[in-house]
């Protein structure tokens, strides 16, 4: 059973980070870090039977707030994970994979809601707390 | 038809790279009014280039595009080298190339497999038509991935390489390195043959103009990185006498400067154009698909613009091949290369077309001045002037189908508004 973490985001737009840095301290499971997020994926996770993919999240919600979904099954509600004109975003990804029949077997995705992504900006106290307990979770589970 | 007045808006065109709209108002078949518009905001980066090292500019103009970094990394080093009179041969002018090659294979591949041929299928996106087409979605996967390799061996990542300076690279490659790239690229070549076959069998709509072809030429290869500008109207000039034949000019509906021929008006860039002056320097593959799938020397439909873009990727996967073959390590991984007081002018074939770049560097060698001229602002006129062409005959089609249609007429030059910013919403309006 190969179990993994993969965290998405931008590292220079403050809470787009938060992603990167809760796979930066899982313990509990291989971790991968993929700023861009988009097909390759597929790719990191080849071969896992359970991966959880931790994303921020701009759903409205306030900030810090950790929205949790079982995407191994169905699609992720719609307007809450980000997307990109460069490129397709997470919730894309999955429901590609869910159709080329490369999904892991289990998919969790964490979405922490950000509050400040400008460039060059730092993650804010209430994500990084939000980051803290996401770490927790996982590496208590 | 009425001679009632209608008005189609799209306020954010789909699959496009960046944010553009179009709005067309109509009566009965007359176009009273029709704007492409580029509404992304304005990024200010040869402001931003002002006072900076001539050496800077590769980096830093790379941040102008995730999909085509290194059309702007070459364009500017073009310039930087021409001012010092420093050109590149042997094994550096191959490395330029090659990774040149891995920038059209996944900028090609995303337009073709995911950006463009929903629409000739019926799908509003590349997420819809994977579980139909799994097997074109996968291909265009692994081609995108392909590309992406050979340009993060040479340029140490896929976006926005780092290891491209003026003069050539911070370090160069081994030949065993490259060798690593090769079963992939045969694949890619061979996968990318059946791509052509597969999508010159889609339905193209009956639509041909008489474009003027704008493209670099270069008398022994198909040109990529450098070469004449060249038309299919006798234009032949050399990159720096750009200023002269051409002339860029503000529209209020959009944040991309519109460019045209000072002696003609709008002209057509990118892989139509390049096929159409250049398609006897083709590799040998490439000829013998652009033959099987039916295209004469020239193509002038721009919806088949996706067979000529697929031909494109088989031409870079044989030319990238050929180019680690007989690739032999440079003595050095880069030329010096110090302009000083001087103006250099570059330009390069970016997968949507020419890009220019001019440059006034001062006597401290810090960047004066700098002009970007992207291939998206340059087709905006050409894309205007398909549409006023695609709609008589065709205003019988409901809005919802003619704003369909339209949209697609608009993405045949796979814009990337991104860099042209200076993105797409459509209207259409009938009185």
């Amino acid at each position: 059973m190969r179990r993994i973490v993969i965290g998405v985001g931008n590292p220079s737009r403050g809470d787009d980070g938060a992603g990167l840095e809760v796979a930066g301290r899982v313990r509990s499971r291989g971790s991968y870090q993929v700023p861009g997020g988009s097909y390759e994926l597929m790719d990191v996770w080849e071969g896992a039977d359970d991966v959880i993919v931790v994303d921020a999240a701009r759903s409205g919600s306030a900030a810090g707030t950790v929205h949790r979904f079982d995407a191994s099954d169905q699609p992720l509600p719609g307007g809450v994970m980000g997307t990109s004109t460069h490129s397709i975003g997470v919730a894309d990804v999955i429901e590609m994979a869910r159709c080329l029949g490369r999904l892991p077997e289990r998919l969790v995705v964490y979405g922490i809601e950000a509050f400040d992504v400008s460039p060059g900006g730092k993650i804010t106290a209430s994500v990084r707390q939000a980051v803290d307990r996401v770490v927790k979770e996982i590496d208590g589970a | 038809m009425s001679d009632a007045e209608r008005e189609i808006a799209v306020d954010y065109l789909a699959r496009v790279e960046g944010e553009g709209a179009m709005y067309l108002k109509l009566r009965g078949d007359e176009v009273l009014d029709l704007k492409f518009k580029i509404f992304e905001p304005p990024r200010f980066f040869e402001a931003f280039l002002r006072g900076r090292r001539f050496s800077e500019a590769p980096d830093i103009t790379a941040r102008i595009c995730g999909i085509c970094p290194i059309a702007y990394q070459t364009s500017s080093c073009n310039a930087m080298e021409a001012a010092a009179g420093v050109t590149l041969t042997g094994g550096l002018r191959a490395l330029r190339r090659l990774i040149y090659c891995g920038e059209w294979i996944e900028s090609h591949a995303l337009h073709v497999f995911f950006l463009h041929a929903p629409d000739f299928l019926g799908y509003e996106s590349a997420i819809a038509m994977a579980s139909d087409f799994p097997e074109q979605v996968t291909t265009g996967l692994r081609l995108k991935k392909i590309g992406n390799a050979i340009m993060t061996l040479l340029g140490g990542r896929e976006i926005h390489p780092i290891n491209i300076r003026v003069g050539g690279f911070y370090r160069a490659p081994t030949r065993r390195e490259l060798e690593t790239l090769v079963p992939d690229l045969e694949w890619a070549r061979d996968a990318a043959v059946a791509t052509v076959r597969w999508v010159s069998s889609l339905p193209f709509p009956d639509f041909e103009r008489d474009y003027e072809f704008v493209a670099l030429s270069h008398p022994d290869e198909y040109a990529i990185q450098d070469g004449r500008i060249m038309s299919n109207r006798g234009l032949d000039i050399a990159v720096e006498e750009w200023g002269e034949h051409f002339e860029e000019s503000h529209v209020a509906w959009s944040n991309a400067l519109h460019a045209r021929r000072k002696e003609g008006g709008a002209y057509h860039l990118g892989p139509m154009a390049r096929y159409s002056l250049n398609s006897d320097r083709l590799t040998p593959m490439a000829r013998a698909a652009a033959a099987g799938a039916g295209l004469g020397p020239t193509c002038n439909n721009p919806f088949q613009s996706i067979v000529v873009r697929a031909v494109e990727i088989v031409f870079a996967c044989e030319e990238a091949l050929r180019l680690i073959e007989s690739y032999e390590e440079p003595p050095a991984p880069f030329l010096e290369v110090e302009p000083r007081g001087v103006v250099g002018h570059g330009a390069s074939e970016a997968p949507r077309g020419t890009l220019y770049h001019r440059y006034e560097v001062d006597s401290e060698g810090l960047i004066a001045e700098a002009h970007i001229v992207p291939p998206t602002s340059q087709n905006q006129l050409s894309i205007e002037e398909d549409l006023r062409a695609y709609v008589p005959g065709r205003t019988g089609l409901s809005d919802e189908e003619l704003q369909w249609q339209l949209e697609q007429a608009i993405r045949c030059y796979d814009p990337c508004i991104s860099c042209a910013t200076h993105f797409l919403d459509l209207t259409v309006e009938r009185e």
